[in-house]
Formats: C-alpha cells, structure tokens, sequence
C-alpha cells in the first residue's frame, strides 16, 4: 500500500536550515495497524504529512498504492487525498461553523454528492461512531471525544484506504483515548490501512507495529508478531 | 450550484456584521452613482424640455442698423425685411425648411364690454409647427394657406385672452374688434407662453394690409433641417449673413446690420455641456464604485486570512484550488450583486420620489396659470442602467475576489491546520 524509500526533507528558513528526515525507508502493507514514535523533533508529523500528501519531500520515492506521489499538482493532490487518505488530527480540525452532520459530509461535497445522498451517508457514519442524536450539534457543544469521533466519522466518509492520525489522542483524557482507541481499531479490523503519530506509549500498544523515529532515521521498529511488542517497557528504557 | 450558494451562505450568515458593513459600501457607491446620473439626467430633461417647447432647429431673423457704409450707402441705415426675402430664404437657402415671418402691433381688442390691449401677430401657417402652438381639439384652427392669399380677416387668440373676453362664452365664429376692424375668431391657442404675456395671431398678409402698409417687417423665423455639429451651424449662419447683404446691401463684414439667433447651435452647445456633466458625474459615480469594490477586496483579504485553518482543512479533506478559488469569487459576486442592487433600488427609489413630488409641484404650477419654467425635470435613470450596473457590479465582484482567492488558493493545508 505505501513505499517510500530514501525519503529526505529539509525545512529552510532565514536563520537556519533544518534536516528534519534522513532517509526513511518503509514498507506497509494493505490493512496493517502501524503507530509512529518519537520524541519531538524525530520529524514524525513530517513523514505523516508527506504520507498523507499535505507537504512535499526534497528527495527519494514515494508510491502510493502503486502511484508515485512525486512533484504532483494541488489539484492531483486534493485529489488522491480525497480518495485515498482520510485525516484524522490531535486538533480534531472541525470547521466551527457547521454542526457535526455538515462536517461530516463535506468531503462528499467536493466530490460532487447531492446534498440529500451525502447527509443520509454522513448520518449513517455518525450513527456508527454513536453520535446519530448530535448529529445537529454545533462542534463547541461536543465534548472531545464526540469530536474527535466527528472527526473519525468525517475521515471515513469517502471510503479511505488509509487512516492517518495525527496524536489523535492527544487532547483527550485516559477514559477517552481508549474510546478513540478503540474506534480506530475497529476500523483496522474491517481492514483499513491505518497509521497513527503518537508519543503515548499505551496508544502504540494497541497497534501491532511500532515505529520509532529518532533525529529523522528509523531507529528499531517492533512487530507484535514478532513477540517484543512492549512499547511502554522501550519508553521507560529510554527515560532512564 | 446551488449546492455551492448553501455553502457559501453558509460562511457569509456566519459573519453577518462585517458581510453588511463590507456590502454597504458598494451599496452606497452605486447610491451614488445612480443619483448623481438621476441629477444630471434632471438637469438635463429640465432644459431640454425649455428647448423643445420649440423647434429646436430654428434660426430667427432681424434686421439692424449699418455699422459700416457699403457701396456708396451710408452707415446708420435702418435695414427691413419685405416679402421678398421671405421667398428668397424658401426658395434659395437650401437649408431652410418651415418659413414664416412675423409683425407685430399692439393692438386693444374688444368683445361687447371686455376689452384688453394685447400684441397681434401676423404670422404664416408655419409659425404654429415652429412654436408648437397648441390648438386643442374641439378649440377651432389656426391660420392656414387660404387665409393668407385671401388676407381673411380672422384671429387666433390666447386661451387666456378668449376666456377674459369671453368668460363662459365659445369665442369660435364670434367676431372681436381688433383696433377699429372686425375679426371673426377661428381657433384658441392653449400653449402657455414662456416669454411675455398672450398674444393674438392673424393671417401675416392681412396683418401688412391693415396695420403695416408700409410692407416693411423686422422678423423672419424658419427651420434649417441637415445641421448638426456646431462647425456646420456656424458655417451656415455665415453663410446667411453673407447671402443676406448681397440682398439687403450691407457690408458682409458687418456684425450689426442682421441679427441672427441660431437656436441648434446653442442647443448643440448646451447638449455639449450635458454630455460632459453625464461624463464628469459618471466619473465621479465610478469612482465611488471603486472605493467600494476595493472595501469589498479589503475585506475578503481579512476574511481569508482568518478562514485560513478553515481552508486548510477543506483542502486536506480533498477541496481542488479550483473549488476554493471558486468560493471566494462568488462570494465577492454575491456581496457585490446583492447589496450593489440594494444601492440601485435605494437610488432609483429616491429619483423617482423626487420626480414624483416634482410632477405632484408641477401640476400645482399649471393650475396655477404661471408659465412652465424649469431647469429640473425628471430625474430618473433608464432601465438600461440597471442592466449596466449589473455587468459592473458582477465584474467588480470578480475583480474584488480575485487576490483574495488567489491568497486563499496559496493555503497550505499543513501551517493552516497547525495555528490555532
């Protein structure tokens, strides 16, 4: 589903030029449960942007179910996003002025659905995510969870082959996150290719492939097949 | 597309506030607009209707006194018209249209104990299309070929004299006392004079018999048809002046000896003028536009700048840059239309109050008698206008979204999602 080999990116600004990937190479098959690690600054939020093609990278390759996802147009882009990816943010990123059903049917609108078709679509998906009665709420009357549930709901709703999260937990409480957590491991089940950014050991813990990103390399990455699948033990090693 | 009108009425419902303070001031440019035409377009009805209350091609005529001798005659002649010339500006001045020439004598006119002293002209049958007189119907006729061959003694009078020497009376087939002769009343002229009080006609021919036998008069009036520029009724009043002193023997040079009043060149000058007030108040008008369109442009900068994570998340979730580009332009559109057809209702609205309460002044002027004077009339824009504004205001929309959209198609996703 995603290849990228030798990955590199660079941000520039006046004062100083920073590497942020060095070379990331990284295979990951159709309906795999992947979680990216890192402390701040391992350029973890940067792969997940060039994965979900909202930036760009300066050198290497990047196939995308098959496509080579290289110096392509903003319309080609908007494009692949809206077919292929479905983004789901720590921020949650839900416009403020439409209420959770206009939310979660606006990508059906740029790509053209009757208002009628999307709104029955977007209540379906709501109602799957348990938020059907709050469908007419405005984003402030939710809590974070129903939110970030809103969010969900919206990234799925154009059928996405992959889910990428961003610290989808990152601004909820334990109880919450494993809601969250929950949801999107569901979702894997029905077979979505599914990456998630996080720092939260126990979010890692739930996905069945670890990768840990340090200063812009791979540094290891665990598989739960393989039988060392403890990222909490590798993160408290590492503390120490 | 009316999907998109959702969306977009969406956004715009949202900041309700700056949307109405943003579409006011294209409100009111085109306000402006509208009332500044509305006043030129008054301005200029008003002395066009001065104008056409007579032929507009008109030139008169007057002989003066010699400043210049000529050809062994001495300065200081008084100059007169006969019938002759009267022919010779029918048959031989090419440009001439309607002839008639004029006398005038004050004379007392009396109908059993009414009397009054008016002015009786003796006038062709062509003075009434080059005055436009008004003979209503069922009011009798005005003076016509036969009269003059006849010399029948008849009169036209005033609506203003007939009902002082008539009262209730029909004054038609009736006989006045013009000075110590009988005339028989064939018609009553109802047009309102603008200059001087009521005056009286009678067949020219009868008027030279009776009150001027002498033969000399000092007014010819006709029409000239194929002038329109200045140049050309400059060239031909020239023209005239010479033609008329090989006639009448004066100096060609000489600016004293014929009097003539062109009334087309002064209208062509006057609609010269008109043309550079409409000018100057469209300029004007456009102007105001302008600062409403770039209050329009302003706005939807700021907009853009504070939609920006908003943008960005359409973007991510798969909105083209064609899309987003659309939005902002309509949008710009739908500010600029709307609230532009909110000024051109309000300006049409307050033109046509004035026009109304003018015509409502008007109609108490006419009761009242007095003569129509007025540099104000009509104040009111052509339909065509609105069709105008339209186009205009939908070009300003584009013009006022465009930068905005192009900043709003610039987003990127990423920075837009990460400020908060």
């Amino acid at each position: 589903m995603i290849q990228i080999r030798q990955i590199h990116k660079s941000y520039h600004t006046e004062a100083l030029s920073l590497h942020v990937l060095k070379g990331i190479s990284l295979e990951i098959e159709a309906g795999e449960y992947v979680s990216i690690m890192g402390a701040s600054g391992s350029g973890k939020s940067t792969l997940l942007n060039i994965l979900g093609i909202l930036d760009e990278y300066d050198a290497g390759e990047y196939y995308l179910n098959g496509t080579l996802i290289k110096n392509l147009n903003e319309r080609q882009a908007a494009l692949y996003r809206n077919e292929m990816i479905g983004f789901v943010f720590q921020s949650f990123n839900l416009i403020n002025f439409k209420n959770a059903l206009e939310n979660v049917a606006l990508p059906l609108y740029y790509k053209k659905v009757s208002r009628k078709k999307r709104n029955i679509i977007a209540l379906e998906h709501l109602d799957k995510m348990g938020l059907k009665d709050w469908a007419h709420h405005m984003p402030n009357e939710l809590s974070g969870g129903q939110k970030q549930r809103v969010a969900i709901a919206r990234a799925l709703i154009s059928n996405p082959k992959i889910i990428l999260a961003d610290e989808p937990t990152g601004a909820l409480d334990s109880k919450t996150t494993v809601e969250v957590m929950e949801v999107l491991t569901a979702l894997n089940r029905e077979g979505i290719t599914t990456i998630i950014v996080t720092h939260e050991p126990a979010v890692a813990e739930s996905t069945r492939r670890v990768i840990h990103l340090k200063d812009g390399m791979i540094e290891y990455e665990t598989r739960e097949s393989n039988g060392i699948h403890v990222p909490s033990r590798h993160a408290q090693i590492e503390m120490i | 597309m009316t999907d998109q009108l959702h969306e977009i009425w969406g956004t715009l419902k949202k900041n309700r506030l700056r949307t109405t303070l943003t579409g006011l001031s294209v409100s009111w440019g085109i306000f402006i607009l509208i009332v500044l035409l509305g006043a030129g377009n008054g301005l200029k009805n008003g002395v066009m209707q001065n104008f056409s209350s007579r032929a507009v091609n008109r030139v008169n005529l007057w002989p003066g006194t010699t400043s210049m001798p000529f050809q062994g005659l001495s300065s200081d002649r008084q100059l007169y018209f006969t019938e002759s010339e009267m022919d010779f500006i029918r048959d031989e001045v090419e440009e001439s249209g309607l002839v008639t020439a004029r006398v005038n004598s004050n004379q007392t006119i009396s109908y059993g104990q009414e009397y009054g002293s008016y002015q009786v002209r003796g006038v062709m049958p062509n003075y009434f299309d080059i005055e436009k007189l008004i003979v209503a119907p069922g009011d009798g006729r005005f003076i016509n070929p036969l009269d003059i061959k006849e010399k029948n003694k008849i009169i036209v009078l005033d609506k203003r004299v007939s009902d002082l020497l008539f009262k209730d009376e029909s004054p038609l087939g009736k006989h006045v006392k013009v000075g110590q002769i009988m005339f028989q009343v064939v018609g009553i002229n109802s047009k309102l004079e603008q200059w001087g009080g009521p005056n009286t006609y009678i067949p020219f021919t009868t008027a030279q018999a009776i009150f001027n036998p002498g033969g000399k008069f000092y007014q010819i009036t006709f029409t000239v048809d194929g002038l329109v520029t200045a140049e050309e009724n400059e060239r031909f009043d020239e023209s005239l002046r010479s033609l008329m002193a090989r006639r009448l023997r004066y100096h060609p040079d000489d600016q004293q000896a014929l009097w003539v009043y062109n009334a087309q060149s002064e209208y062509v000058e006057t609609m010269k003028i008109f043309d550079g007030i409409t000018f100057l108040v469209t300029i004007i008008g456009i102007l105001t536009l302008i600062a409403g369109i770039v209050g329009v442009s302003n706005i939807m900068l700021v907009s853009v700048k504070e939609r920006t994570r908003e943008i960005g998340i359409r973007k991510a979730i798969g909105a083209t840059p064609a899309s987003i580009l659309k939005t902002i332009i309509l949008e710009s559109i739908i500010i600029t239309t709307v609230f532009g057809y909110i000024g051109l209702m309000m300006g049409i609205g307050l033109t046509e109050l004035v026009h109304f309460f003018m015509e409502q002044a008007a109609g108490a002027g006419a009761a009242s008698n007095e003569p129509q004077m007025s540099v104000f009339t009509n104040p009111t824009v052509d339909v065509g206008y609105a069709l105008f504004a339209t186009l205009v205001l939908i070009i300003a929309g584009v013009v006022a979204g465009y930068l905005p959209a192009r900043r709003a198609v610039k987003v990127k996703p990423i920075e837009a999602m990460r400020q908060e």
